[in-house]
């Protein structure tokens, strides 16, 4: 459940983040990749207690799950492989890249 | 809708006094989640840099044996290299006692709720328990193959241990970890006789996740293996 202790950083991020003439944060865009470790439905029943109190307390969630992207060394070609392995999805060489697919950030949000 | 007078656009017949329009405004972040995190984490690693100090954050499920390894490891590089360990659990301090007079410092972090470690933790007893001589760091997790993935402690290198009492395919079924780690050290090689382990198919596992992980077999009991391990452990210490 390290889930919970990620939604209460990402509060006191975002609090940080606003001005005191704000009032909510109304909604919160979040990109989470397939291997970043993060659990999405742990995530969201995490955030209403990390929010308690504050002023994200009412914030949507919209999660954006991010594939795994490598670039292969070998062939140069950017591809999606199958979940888990990072292995290219055209030759098959291990010698990869990870692009993208361990992010786990937020893009943007809503305040009034 | 309307709070005011619970009027929607559409039906908007009435003239208002009150505002329609809810001003939103939108604020561009592109701010990682773990930056507070990894801030923490690359203070540590370049504290550990400036002292030529080698840290291994070692992570496995509870039970496969990372106190062992770690007492057996200390009693093996002794008189060789100046280890230092910090151990994390919930609760107690038994695995601190258990590696206590081995020669290397040691300190306990107890993370009460946590489910492991953070960089922040680490980074405020880093000071207290390397020493001048220190060469390489053990950083024993809290047992847990999931959380402990996610959180960069300023470490060089992740070893993630897996025990032969384990699935052969905890690597496919806890890819996060397994896809982090350079290192896998497979734990209890003691125990094969008794299973029905495949040691064929855990590697094969392994290297599915992580095609270049080096994989070593240990037992911590009988020592076997132990020579790879050490052996290991003495290359990096050489590397600085």
């Amino acid at each position: 459940m390290h889930e919970l202790s990620l939604a209460i950083d990402m509060v006191a991020q975002l609090e940080k983040a606003l001005s005191d003439d704000d009032s909510a944060i109304e909604q919160i865009h979040l990109l989470v990749g397939v291997i970043s470790g993060v659990e999405i439905d742990s995530f969201k029943f995490a955030f209403p207690a990390a929010a308690h109190g504050t002023r994200a307390k009412d914030a949507e969630l919209v999660i954006e799950q991010v594939p795994m992207v490598v670039k292969c060394r070998a062939c140069g070609r950017e591809t999606r492989p199958g979940k888990p392995a990072a292995i290219c999805g055209k030759c098959a060489s291990i010698d990869v890249e990870i692009i993208s697919g361990r992010e786990f950030v937020v893009k943007s949000m809503e305040v009034s | 809708m309307c709070e005011e007078c619970g009027c929607t656009p559409k039906d908007h017949h009435h003239d208002h006094e009150h505002d329609h329009e809810k001003t939103t405004r939108t604020v561009n972040l592109e701010q990682s989640v773990l930056e507070r995190n990894d801030q923490f984490a690359q203070a540590n690693r370049q504290w550990l840099k400036e002292r030529n100090i080698t840290a291994l954050n070692m992570i496995s499920s509870p039970g496969s044996g990372k106190t062992t390894l770690l007492e057996k490891t200390l009693d093996a590089l002794r008189h060789e290299i100046a280890c230092a360990v910090i151990a994390g659990d919930q609760q107690t301090d038994n695995d601190a006692r258990r590696l206590a007079g081995k020669g290397a410092p040691v300190s306990q972090i107890e993370t009460r709720d946590a489910c492991h470690l953070d960089a922040q933790r680490v980074g405020h007893i880093l000071a207290e328990t390397a020493t001048p001589q220190t060469k390489l760091l053990f950083i024993e997790n809290v047992g847990n193959l999931v959380c402990p993935a996610a959180f960069d402690l300023g470490e060089d290198i992740k070893v993630a241990l897996l025990s032969v009492t384990e699935g052969e395919d905890k690597p496919l079924k806890y890819p996060t970890l397994f896809s982090l780690a350079p290192v896998v050290v497979v734990t209890k090689i003691d125990l094969m006789p008794y299973l029905d382990w495949d040691i064929e198919a855990c590697r094969d596992a392994i290297l599915k996740i992580r095609p270049d992980a080096k994989i070593i077999e240990v037992s911590a009991k009988n020592g076997r293996g132990m020579d790879a391990w050490i052996g290991y452990l003495k290359q990096l210490a050489a590397e600085d």
